[in-house]
């Protein structure tokens, strides 16, 4: 997932977890450029009439249009995506973050809802009364 | 003098202002983590307090990577949330009390801190849907709001430390405020939760439950991790506990908890709601 590199450049490894990072910001740049521009509903509708004119409009680079086409959520990581601009662009493909984390971890949707549901907890305190005692 | 009545520290998904704007309140799936709010509602009801300070991070509606502050402190007559690209506004306006974001300013400044100061702001989902789970309805929001973004999106982060001192130095620059305003203070987001990566879905309750175990008697504790730490125990997203442990680094007065509520799952996040009470210390 992460560049083996990073190791070697004495970066901390969190597996499973990239850390966006200035080499990931400035390598990401355009990719995050394109997602942050979602925010528009016009360019949201741009990108689903055409996308290849919208990922040329923000110069993608060739390994983030590929991943973009093939809706590879950890290629997309890989060329530099954060997860707070590509959740724009899943938005657009109708994919809202358990459909991410499903599809990042290789599980089945219903399997990463129930992993989540999984945990089934709820736990109050309230000492409120208390106070106006 | 300004008092801090309080802080206010809750999750922030961008999938409760999905349910709000639906009415799902009621609904099983959502109904435990909304009645944490009750005791919010009470409190606020009781106190009233005349502005918010939110601590909170921008996920990409104001700020972008081109230019991407470590700590933004908000100045402006007002604030509005707009489309984060999925289409949910929220309509209400937040009103800014421009003089008292200038004394905060000039104050952490003075403390050496080097904040970007913004005249004109968007705020995201982090300061909406905490502002729409405290005040529901369609009334204007009773109450004037400062934002204080700290960046949890591009490392290197702040430190833990640095931004308990912020908050430190924010509280210090709220209590030498002349006005008599009562305000309350906010840390938005987390708990535990990680959206990408091969360890996307990941939740650490006990973690989680050591931060809230601390955060109002021995918030120095949650100091003892660096940013990377909490990357690796909260998840990449879970390190918005950065903005919680700026707030209750405001409360700089005798602190206890009044309420919490721990619910998992909320969408992918172990989500948390606490109210603390921040009141004078006594002295001899």
């Amino acid at each position: 997932m992460l560049p083996t590199s990073d190791a070697t450049k004495g970066k901390r490894i969190i597996p499973g977890t990239p850390v966006f990072d200035g080499e990931q910001a400035r390598s990401g740049y355009a990719l995050n450029a394109m997602c942050y521009a979602f925010n528009s509903a016009e360019l949201r509708e741009a990108f689903v009439k055409d996308e290849e004119a919208v990922m040329e409009r923000f110069n993608l680079t060739e390994q983030q249009r590929d991943a973009v086409r093939k809706r590879d959520i950890l290629a997309m990581l890989e060329a530099g995506g954060n997860v707070y601009y590509l959740a724009k662009l899943a938005g657009i493909l109708g994919l809202n973050v358990q459909d991410l984390g499903a599809l990042q971890t290789g599980m089945e949707l219903e399997d990463f809802k129930a992993a989540l549901l999984a945990h089934g907890l709820t736990e109050t305190r309230n000492f409120l009364s208390e106070k106006a005692a | 003098m300004s008092k801090i009545a309080g802080g206010i520290f809750t999750s922030h998904v961008p999938g409760i202002g999905g349910a709000i704007a639906k009415g799902l309140q009621q609904d099983p799936y959502w109904k435990p983590f909304f009645d944490g709010f009750e005791p919010v509602h009470q409190w606020l009801a009781a106190e009233k307090p005349d502005v918010a300070v939110v601590f909170y991070n921008d996920h990409g509606l104001n700020f972008f990577l081109d230019k991407m502050p470590t700590f933004a402190i908000g100045a402006a007559a007002e604030y509005r949330h707009e489309d984060e690209g999925w289409g949910i506004a929220f309509q209400r306006p937040f009103e800014g009390h421009q003089d008292l974001s200038w004394h905060i300013i000039e104050e952490v400044v003075a403390s050496e801190f080097d904040p970007v100061t913004c005249q004109s702001m968007l705020v995201d989902h982090a300061v909406a849907v905490p502002f729409e789970l405290c005040w529901p309805g369609k009334e204007a929001f009773p109450l004037k709001l400062i934002p204080i973004a700290v960046n949890t999106v591009q490392h290197p982060l702040p430190s833990p430390k640095r931004c308990y001192n912020l908050g430190q130095a924010v509280g210090r620059a709220i209590e030498s405020w002349g006005g008599d305003e009562k305000v309350v203070v906010f840390g938005t987001g987390g708990l535990s939760h990680q959206l990408e990566g091969g360890r996307a879905g990941h939740i650490n309750v006990d973690y989680d439950k050591f931060c809230l175990r601390n955060l109002a008697p021995d918030p120095e504790a949650l100091l003892q991790h660096d940013t990377l730490d909490i990357v690796e125990l909260a998840g990449s997203q879970g390190v918005e506990i950065l903005n919680w442990i700026a707030a209750r680094g405001a409360l700089r007065g005798s602190v206890r908890e009044l309420a919490s509520n721990y619910h998992i799952p909320i969408s992918n996040t172990a989500a948390a709601t606490v109210l603390l009470e921040n009141s004078d210390k006594v002295h001899a």
